[in-house]
């Protein structure tokens, strides 16, 4: 923990200095050798910043989400990984702070803020596919507590975390749908890699499946349903901090868009440059991807304003909205750029390089694929106003 | 003490056994259970109050279409209940 307590809102400013002293100039090296982005990670511990989301009353900085969210941009601006990295981290946080409020899991924020541990997540498992709301896999009795195996097809730097947030049925009587989410870490924690992680972007993020066994105490169950958790949290949470992170993406592509219009705008003052309207054009996206995170962290306030329990369907149709928009957005800005910075962005290390930003912008499509996203929210519409 | 039975509850029954794909009879179900943790998923949900609005010809308004509305048959009557209570004074 730092020695200074920072507050929420100077969060992003500190990030904003770790992304570029640090950040940048691993960044390349982050995708290249598609390896995990220790530097940044290691300042942002030292920063407070895996405390972001954890309240003060616990050691951490008690940001708003909007708070963090920011933090997530100003790393993905230099590096999407990390910055991917960090918004799954808050995510997890983020669970654990408004469904974990248990005298043992309350003990674990303030261990989160003061050891700055950094959480990973294993929703998905092997032969169920992406569908994060059943498990096969059951948490069982233990000499502990409990005990869990779990074939999980990803689990994003499960080699670097120090502690894995498992979704799994409630017991080994219960359906597929009826599960709960368990804090597996050490020493109870073992995570045998079983595939690999070699992909077109996000490579930094480290993303291969494990076998995972966890055994720990009965109180590291988190003690609402992970139905009532995904529908309130995780899921909202991750659509608005994935969003956060392509925010990031598209703006790095822009300020590169920028800078090759006005390096031709000062060459001949008296002549628009001819890449200034494609600008003019990616900076109405830009606006309206921006637009698109204000209007779902409104969406988040105006629920948490409300005294209702339980979550509207039309507030999830609006965050999947958000999701499938924002990750639509973010490739189109990027592409945009590309086209307008020519052979000078298709090229690597030119000041104009968009390859990296390309590649890490299709995954925001791909990651909760849009599909899926889409085909829920037209079945709810069969119903909701929406 | 018995619960008092909600007049349709038997017809509530026969939407959930055709369109909430439990791994369980609804039968065995207690009024009050849990149908999530039964195994009722949020697809099956949607399915269950599309076909609730065509058995009972009734609209849920936009602010009753959340889990909870559909979370037990004691529920999901109380639901009916209260909108048919609108559309029907007898």
């Amino acid at each position: 923990m730092s020695a200074t307590q920072i507050h929420g809102h100077e969060a992003a400013a500190r990030a904003g200095a770790i992304a570029a002293d640090v950040t940048a100039a691993a960044a390349d090296d982050v995708d290249t050798r598609s390896r995990f982005p220790f530097e940044t990670f290691e300042a942002l511990q030292a920063a407070g910043l895996l405390g972001t989301l954890i309240p003060v009353e616990y050691g951490g900085i008690g940001a708003t989400l909007a708070e963090a969210g920011d933090t997530v941009t100003e790393l993905a601006r230099m590096c999407s990984s990390s910055g991917m990295i960090l918004a799954m981290h808050h995510l997890q946080v983020a669970c654990v702070v408004r469904h974990g409020q248990t005298p043992a899991l309350q003990e674990f924020m303030a261990e989160i803020a003061n050891e700055q541990l950094l959480l990973a997540s294993a929703t998905t498992e092997v032969g169920v596919g992406g569908n994060t709301r059943e498990s096969i896999c059951a948490v069982m009795p233990h000499e502990t507590g409990f005990q869990l195996e779990k074939a999980a097809g990803v689990i994003s730097y499960g080699s670097y975390a120090d502690a894995v947030l498992a979704t799994a049925r409630r017991n080994a009587d219960a359906p597929k749908s009826d599960q709960v989410l368990v804090v597996c870490r050490a020493p109870g924690l073992s995570l045998e890699q079983t595939g690999e992680w070699n992909t077109l972007g996000m490579r930094g993020t480290c993303s291969p499946g494990f076998a995972l066994r966890a055994t720990g105490s009965q109180d590291m169950i988190l003690p609402v349903s992970f139905g009532e958790i995904s529908e309130r949290t995780m899921l909202p949470y991750s659509h608005v901090l994935w969003a956060c992170v392509w925010r990031g993406i598209a703006s790095a592509a822009v300020e590169k868009a920028r800078a090759m219009v006005r390096a031709e705008a000062r060459k001949n003052v008296d002549v628009l440059p001819k890449g200034a309207p494609a600008l003019a054009e990616l900076v109405m996206q830009q606006r309206q991807l921006e637009a698109l995170v204000q209007d779902a962290l409104d969406e988040l306030d105006r629920l948490d304003a409300s005294d209702r329990e339980g979550v509207p369907m039309s507030f999830t149709i609006a965050m999947n909205t958000l999701k499938v928009a924002a990750s639509r957005l973010v490739v189109e800005i990027v592409s945009g750029a590309l086209m307008l910075c020519g052979m000078a962005g298709y090229a690597h290390g030119t000041p104009y390089s968009l390859g990296r930003q390309l590649r890490d912008a299709y995954s925001a499509t791909v990651m909760i694929n849009n599909t899926r996203l889409l085909d829920a929210n037209a079945h709810m519409l069969t119903i909701s106003k929406g | 003490m018995p619960e008092p039975a909600h007049p349709f509850e038997a017809r509530v029954r026969s939407t959930l056994a055709e369109h909430a794909r439990l791994p369980v009879d609804v039968e065995t179900l207690q009024v009050y259970d849990d149908l999530f943790q039964a195994g009722m998923t949020s697809h099956a949900s949607v399915n269950v109050m599309l076909a609730l609005e065509e058995e009972f010809d009734i609209e849920f308004p936009e602010e009753m279409l959340q889990k909870s509305t559909f979370e037990s048959i004691e529920a999901i009557c109380t639901s009916i209940a209260s909108l048919s209570a609108i559309g029907d004074p007898v």
